[in-house]
């Protein structure tokens, strides 16, 4: 229980210059990680430059809680890439392959269809209703490198939130007792 | 100063940094790989029929084919997979690249990356337009190496010279 009872004792002597100095570390942690965020999107040219694996359908290449970096360029899209899409109506995007482009001679505008490799048709069935082809601007950007297991950080946080707060509060607390 | 936290968090981010520093290196270590694949197809017929699609009648083009391939050279260290699939590419006045899918794979392993199988084709062969009949086209073999982690690679073979008969039934 030594620990604890230096913390709370560091706690109960804390001054008001060093509550301030401790909100402002605080703040740079924040920040820090928002610059980071956002220069990773101005870099990739991806709204989210991150995703995490949620489903089977791409297994066993991307099983769920793996990470996948996303790249947004301005090179157009080909048949047997990874892309990330939305769809309308539909909260959570998708990462399949794929599997048949048809790109308009005069405007460059692609329509695009996708499946998954563990799924066994194609993706019309998880399209909008009636919607045949995948736009553009549907697509968020395409898989270029992948990183296992990491993604199961965010999975379990967001399934039980009670973890999510234990470590926000451990965390917290570290910052505010460190006496650096 | 030298509290558990300290030492804990000292411990975590020594190591959490050691593991992302190998798995770059881990990813590096696949440009040393300069594969060499071959892959052949022979097709064994090639049929234009006539299919209604979402009101439309389009051409459909039902084909067998064999395909052999050696894609051993692809295989390294880090690598988890490789995803490799047939596509039919061609020309049409309005549409300056079409892909078709035809068939694809999951190679496992290196044991299994020199093979031949006889097939079908798995997904559709149609247009959006009707384009297809005495069409010329090429089959191109696409691999996409997945890695144990890092990046991702792909390459193609292009094989062309192959053209849709004029008559449909």
């Amino acid at each position: 229980m030594g620990w604890i009872g230096e913390s709370v004792d560091s706690i109960k002597s804390l001054q008001i210059r060093q509550v301030l100095t401790q909100a402002v570390s605080l703040g740079m942690i924040v920040t820090s990680a928002l610059i980071i965020w956002k220069a990773l999107m101005c870099i990739t040219g991806s709204e989210s430059p991150v995703v995490v694996v949620l489903s089977g359908s791409m297994e066993p290449g991307f099983k769920r809680g793996d990470i996948l970096f996303l790249h947004m360029s301005k090179d157009p899209i080909r048949a047997g890439e990874i892309v990330v899409f939305n769809v309308d109506g539909r909260e959570i995007p998708i990462v399949h392959r794929v599997i048949k482009v048809h790109e308009r001679e005069d405007t460059g505008e692609v329509d695009v269809l996708t499946k998954g490799d563990n799924n066994y048709g194609d993706d019309r069935l998880l399209y909008a209703h009636g919607q045949l082809w995948l736009q553009r601007h549907h697509i968020m950007g395409r898989a270029v490198g992948f990183l296992p297991y990491v993604g199961w950080v965010t999975i379990i946080m967001t399934e039980k939130p009670i973890i999510k707060y234990i470590l926000i509060g451990a965390l917290g607390l570290l910052v505010i007792t460190s006496k650096d | 100063m030298h509290s558990y936290g300290y030492r804990a968090n000292a411990v975590l981010t020594f190591s959490l940094t050691l593991l992302a520093v190998m798995c770059a290196m881990a990813s590096l270590s696949d440009n040393r790989n300069s594969p060499s694949p071959s892959a052949h197809v022979q097709l064994r017929s090639l049929i234009l029929n006539v299919t209604s699609f979402h009101r439309l009648s389009l051409y459909v083009v039902s084909m067998a084919m064999n395909i052999s391939a050696d894609l051993q050279s692809l295989f390294t260290w880090n690598t988890k997979q490789v995803f490799v699939f047939l596509a039919a590419e061609y020309r049409t006045p309005k549409h300056s690249l079409n892909q078709i899918s035809l068939w694809d794979g999951i190679i496992p392993s290196k044991e299994h990356a020199k093979f031949w199988i006889h097939t079908s084709n798995k997904y559709r062969f149609i247009d959006q337009g009707s384009n297809l009949r005495g069409k010329e086209f090429n089959l191109t073999m696409h691999w996409h190496v997945m890695p144990k982690t890092g990046k991702m690679f792909a390459d193609k073979i292009v094989m062309p010279g192959y053209r849709l008969p004029e008559e449909y039934r």
